[in-house]
């Protein structure tokens, strides 16, 4: 299967008021051609779920600089202090979720799982309005999965396919997110022919891939 | 001492907490300097919350390598034996209890373990991150910190803070000493000798219990 497309292609059913995963941690393994995309497209009300907003500069934080989001799931908003301003003047509704609370919350929504069940954020303010289950004496958080319309996700290299590897600490949320959205469209700083791609070692199996973009291709 | 010199001699207190063969996570700022001080008869694998274990000193600008952060964004190196995961695993090794060590800042600790760490409502909400997970995972919790905060108690009987977890932490250690966090209460277990108990509690918010083997506080 050919998987490879033009990056305006790839982002044409991206609309107002949809929701995306947006791949990276502070921008470290970040789409950072597909959001300048979707920024130029100029998409609005985007529910974004990122585990962090970056810089202004840098990674979905870019999209909350140019006001582009009006609700947002993540862990940490505090290198990016457009996110912090719009939370506090109720120009962007935040929920500010555990980062590996937020990792499970999308990996439930993409494998199928009803939920997860975690003790992190007992006894605190993540535990508002959520149900407490006990299981074998112990209590814990049930927390729900979230999906999204599209997944903008980064890799070292792809091939035709969508099978992905990923370079360093860059994988971080790009993997899970794959699963969880409509559509999964995938920036490669390469792309190869399939077969290229050493089975054994590929990080994200081309399942869950619906577009690859040549993000070296674009960039020379 | 200055900031920075209290700062590097809480990093080196911390460091000799660290054991052979321990999974340790260092949370940014003060904690990040324990790295520097690892004794050097054992061997600590220090684990990076976005995605790897083994992290390295800051590379040099030859062998720097984009693609590889710290949680604080900043480029560091894998050392060999290390390896890199995606975030699900990352934080399945901190809340599954892989981690035997973490060791974190604090904004206020209080006499029942409790933490707040990650938000002073209406002026800071920088969000938790990974805070809150590795608090309810890492089967040891050191605060490292300066004691008072512009002479404002930092360790008090009840964190007035949104709290970042409850009853979680083991330890908290300051340039005045060493307190361990019990049932009982909190107990000075070492103290700088720059200092009195009672300085020490007075510089405390919460009834501090003296340990009948008070040692001194060395680094």
């Amino acid at each position: 299967m050919d998987k490879v497309i033009g990056i305006d292609e790839a982002i044409k059913d991206i609309r107002d008021g949809d929701t995306l995963m947006i791949g990276g941690f502070m921008a470290n393994g970040a789409p950072e051609k597909l959001v300048d995309a979707l920024i130029e497209k100029g998409v609005k009300d985007i529910t974004l779920i990122s585990t962090d907003t970056g810089l202004v500069t840098t990674g979905s934080g870019k999209l909350i600089a140019k006001k582009l989001v009006k609700k947002l799931y993540a862990s940490h908003i505090g290198t990016n202090k457009e996110t912090g301003r719009q939370m506090n003047e109720d120009e962007t509704d935040v929920e500010l979720v555990p980062q590996g609370t937020l990792v499970e919350r999308i990996r439930a929504g993409g494998y199928g799982l009803g939920g997860i069940l975690t003790k992190t954020g007992l006894g605190t303010l993540v535990e508002d309005g959520k149900q407490r289950v006990t299981v074998d004496g112990e209590d814990y958080l049930l927390e729900k999965p979230l999906k999204a319309d599209f997944a903008l996700i980064h890799a070292a290299k792809a091939d035709r396919n969508g099978n992905l590897v990923y370079k360093g600490s860059t994988n971080n949320f790009n993997h899970v997110m794959t699963a969880a959205a409509e559509v999964t469209i995938v920036e490669a700083d390469e792309v190869v022919e399939n077969g290229d791609l050493d089975p054994n070692f590929v990080h994200t199996p081309g399942v869950f891939v619906n577009h690859v973009v040549d993000g070296g291709l674009i960039n020379g | 001492m200055d900031k920075l010199e209290m700062q590097e001699f809480i990093a080196k207190r911390v460091a000799k907490e660290l054991e052979h063969g321990q999974i340790v996570n260092l949370g940014i700022g003060l904690p990040t300097k324990v790295a520097n001080y690892v004794p050097d008869d054992i061997e600590v694998m220090f684990q990076s919350e976005n995605g790897f274990v083994g992290l390295g000193p800051t590379p040099t600008e030859e062998n720097l390598d984009p693609n590889i952060v710290n949680a604080g964004g900043i480029p560091v190196s894998i050392k060999p034996g290390g390896a890199f995961f995606d975030s699900s695993t990352s934080f399945g090794i901190i809340r599954g209890g892989h981690v035997d060590l973490t060791v974190l800042g604090a904004l206020q600790v209080d006499e029942k373990g409790n933490i707040a760490n990650y938000m002073i409502p209406g002026k800071l909400v920088p969000g938790m991150g990974g805070a809150m997970d590795l608090l309810n995972g890492a089967k040891k919790v050191i605060v490292a910190m300066a004691h008072t905060a512009k002479g404002n108690h930092k360790i008090l009987e009840e964190c007035d803070l949104p709290l970042t977890a409850k009853g979680a932490v083991d330890r908290i250690i300051t340039e005045m000493g060493v307190i361990k966090v019990t049932t009982e209460g909190l107990v000075l277990t070492e103290i700088n000798p720059e200092f009195t108990v009672e300085e020490v509690q007075e510089a405390t918010g919460a009834k501090l219990y003296v340990d009948k083997d008070l040692r001194k506080m060395e680094v």
